[in-house]
Formats: C-alpha cells, sequence, structure tokens
C-alpha cells in the first residue's frame, strides 16, 4: 500500500498540469476531447482515477494512524484503503 | 532551525490532504456523473460557466494541491532521487507556482 | 528428512554467498543452523548471540530477506522447499560474516536525546508515578525495547534516508517525552523533529510488523509528530 500511495502521488503530481493545461482550452476542448476517444486514453484516464482513489485511501490511512487514538485495527486500514480503490475503479469504469 | 521548517511542512500538509480528501471525494462523484454519456466542451461549459460556487471549490481545490503535491514530492526527491541542498526546495516551490497559476487559469476560464 | 540447503553471507560488504548442506531435524531453530555450521562445517564463521532464549535481543539476522531472531525464529516457519538464505541484519555496515555494526543505530539513539533528563536530587522525595494514566500506559507499551536493532533493519526510510533515526531511537524519545519525571522534553521535541526525524516516517509498519517484543514504533512515531507540531504552534519550538 506504501508503495502504491506514493508510486500514485507522482503520476499524478506529473498528470496534473496537463489536466490543467486541457481544461484550460475552454471551449477550445473539443479537438482534445476528441482525442481522448482513442481506447488506450480511455484506458489511462481510468488508471487515473484508479491512482486517485488509491492515493486518497492511503491517504485516509495516514491520517487515521498519526491522529487518532492508537487502536489495533487500525492495522486493518490497509485493507479498507484497497477496497475503497476497487469500488471507484468500477465506478468508473461502469460509468465510461 | 530545521525542526520549524520540517515541523510546519508536515502540518501543511496533513492540514491540506484533509481538505483535499473531501474536494477529491466531491470530485470523483461529480465526474462519474458527468461522464456517462460523452463530454463536449459545450456541454461542460454550460454546466460550469458563471457559477460562483463550483468556482469557489474548484480554487480551494487547486490551492490544496498546490500545497499538496510539492511537498509530497520532497520525500520522494530527498528519499528516491538523493537531491539534497536549496535547489530541490527551490524547483519545488517553482512547481507549486506552476500548479497554482496553471490551476487558476483552468478554474477561471471554466467557472467565470 | 532431507538436509537443508542454507545460503550464508560470508566477507564484509563485498563479499558472497557459500552454500552449506545442515541435517535437519524437528523443532530446530535457525540459530541452531548457524552453530552448526561453525561448530561442524567452518570454524571461520562469524555471527553473535548471548541467551539463545529470546530475551537479549543479540541474534537478529536477515533470515529469507526478513529480519529476525534467529533463536527464535522456527526453521519449519521460514525454510521453504528447505532453503535458508541467512544474511546479516540489513541496513547496517557489516563488520563480517553475519556480524553487522551497530555504532550508528546507538549514535542515532543519542542524537535523538533517547536518555533521561531530571529533574530531581536524592534530597527530594520519590515520585509518584500512577501505572493506570494515561501518559504512563503510553509509555508502558513502548518501554520494552532492548535495542536488538530488527526495526531499524525493516525500515524503508532508514534504506532510503542514511540520516532518518529510526523507529527505535524514535520509539525511546517518545517513552521520554511521556515520562512525567523527566525534564528535556523540549530539547527532545528540537531533536526529534530536524530533518531526518518523526516526519521522516511514512507509517508503512515494517518495525510494528517485526518487533519481536510487540512494540509499535509507529504509533509512538505519530504521538511525536502530534507533540511536535503542538510545541511548534505554540512557538515551542
Amino acid at each position: 500500500m506504501a508503495y502504491l500511495h506514493r508510486i500514485s502521488g507522482t503520476a499524478l503530481a506529473v498528470f496534473l498540469p496537463v489536466h490543467f493545461w486541457a481544461l484550460g482550452l475552454g471551449l477550445e476542448m473539443d479537438g482534445f476531447l476528441a482525442w481522448t476517444e482513442q481506447p488506450l486514453v480511455k484506458f489511462a484516464e481510468w488508471g487515473l482515477v484508479v491512482l486517485l482513489a488509491a492515493h486518497l485511501g492511503g491517504g485516509l490511512r495516514v491520517l487515521a494512524l498519526e491522529f487518532l487514538p492508537w487502536h489495533d485495527w487500525q492495522k486493518g486500514l490497509a485493507a479498507a484503503a484497497a477496497a475503497l480503490t476497487l469500488a471507484v475503479g468500477l465506478a468508473f469504469a461502469l460509468a465510461l | 532551525m530545521n525542526a520549524q521548517r520540517e515541523t510546519l511542512l508536515w502540518v501543511a500538509q496533513r492540514a491540506s490532504a484533509a481538505v483535499l480528501a473531501a474536494c477529491v471525494l466531491v470530485h470523483l462523484a461529480t465526474i462519474i456523473y458527468a461522464v456517462r454519456g460523452g463530454l463536449s466542451a459545450a456541454e461542460i461549459l454550460g454546466r460550469t460557466h458563471g457559477n460562483a460556487a463550483w468556482l469557489t471549490f474548484y480554487s480551494i481545490f487547486v490551492l490544496g494541491v498546490a500545497v499538496h503535491a510539492p511537498i509530497g514530492l520532497r520525500s520522494v526527491f530527498i528519499e528516491w532521487l538523493g537531491w539534497r541542498g536549496v535547489s530541490r526546495d527551490v524547483a519545488l516551490l517553482l512547481f507549486s507556482f506552476l500548479l497554482l497559476v496553471m490551476g487558476m487559469r483552468a478554474v477561471l476560464v471554466l467557472f467565470a | 528428512m532431507s538436509p537443508l540447503a542454507v545460503e550464508v553471507w560470508r566477507g564484509g560488504a563485498q563479499g558472497a554467498f557459500q552454500s552449506f548442506e545442515v541435517p535437519r531435524h524437528p523443532s530446530q531453530t535457525v540459530l541452531d543452523v548457524v552453530t552448526y555450521i561453525q561448530r561442524s562445517l567452518d570454524a571461520t564463521l562469524a555471527y553473535r548471540f548471548a541467551c539463545r532464549v529470546g530475551m537479549c535481543g543479540s541474534c537478529a539476522m536477515t533470515v529469507n530477506g526478513i529480519p529476525r531472531w534467529t533463536c527464535r525464529t522456527h526453521v519449519d516457519k521460514v525454510a521453504r522447499e528447505n532453503k535458508l538464505v541467512i544474511a546479516p541484519p540489513r541496513n547496517l555496515p557489516v563488520i563480517r560474516d553475519l556480524v553487522a555494526d551497530m555504532r550508528e543505530f546507538f549514535d542515532k539513539w543519542a542524537r535523538a536525546k533517547g536518555s533521561f533528563g531530571g529533574t530531581q536530587t536524592r534530597r527530594d522525595d520519590f515520585a509518584r508515578v500512577p501505572p493506570d494514566s494515561a501518559d504512563r500506559k503510553q509509555v508502558d507499551a513502548g518501554i520494552e525495547c532492548i535495542g536488538c536493532g530488527v526495526c531499524y533493519s525493516a525500515c524503508d526510510v532508514v534504506a532510503w534516508n542514511p540520516d532518518y533515526l529510526g523507529p527505535a531511537a524514535l520509539n525511546r524519545a517518545w517513552t521520554l517525552v511521556k515520562d512525567e519525571r523527566d525534564g528535556a522534553t523540549i530539547e527532545r521535541l528540537r531533536a526529534v523533529a530536524g530533518d531526518a526525524g518523526c516526519h521522516a516516517c511514512h507509517t508503512h509498519m515494517s518495525c510494528t510488523e517485526r518487533c519481536p517484543v510487540r512494540i509499535s514504533p509507529t504509533a509512538g512515531i505519530a504521538g511525536l509528530k502530534r507533540e511536535v507540531a503542538k510545541a511548534a504552534l505554540r512557538g515551542k519550538l
């Protein structure tokens, strides 16, 4: 989980400037949106959403460990984070 | 004062994490809803244009990202790239600025 | 039972694994295996041990990639297909074969101010510390550390950042921060909050998973993060 947290964070950090650039196109976005219709790009989009959910899940785990009083069940947070990630991935895949 | 700096970076990282957690949950739900049936510029802008509430929301989102991402990358740079010294933190500050500028530009284009 | 195929690290930082064939017995520990090799196969093998019964922490080594007390590791639990790979504890300089140089481990303990700062003299009365006070319970949860170095060997951040103080030193600092008799709290918080201090912990929890006396340094380090933040926000740091 920890490695996933780090890799997903780095990937998102690299992705964001591109994301902001695309959004900044405004009304001229349609050309770009047409490009994103390719299956490989759709898959990458889905991948990014999963990475975002994974990073959120891992991050919630860190916040719980650092700020909540210590309990043994906290060791299961990694599993909970993984479950959240899968759920979001599925939801997005179904929506596409 | 290293201790002071390291501590404030940690506080900023956790605080921005909490804010972003809320923002990301909203954003994920919104995107999953919006992406159904495909996307077009007109459709997106029709929803977002002139919307003050979403403008505020995404401005906070951008600010949170500009704080959170560089501090996160800082650990990766130190531990996996072995990048020591001031140049590392200067690079990260520039990256933060980049995210802020590009992010706010996107926010204004879509929501103003 | 078929014999064990054991690979043992020989040499210093440069070296190689040497293969030995060791008779396998029911109820055998990895320390038994190492002892057999040194007594019967190669007397030049260097390794550390003392009590042999899981109390001193001297016999810590890397067994099939995982840091363990070899006297408390049954061969049955770790030997897949009769194979064992035994190496010195990770993240520490190797002196020879299975013996590591523990100096940096204890130097970091000192750098984290992991020693008691008293405020009383012999003329003062005893401190009365209720054992069930919230603070004392937290101290007790981390106090049994015997400095074996298993957590230090298990830690990813120690591997990635040579300056990182490490779980044992930080855990000890935590037990002192929560000790109401200690008077060196601010100095200690400054010591642990530096460049490669408590904030470098990413809660991977390898230390907690591997600690042979069931301490959770992650919990102590999380506590330090909170205490340091409180002190910094009050301008005390």
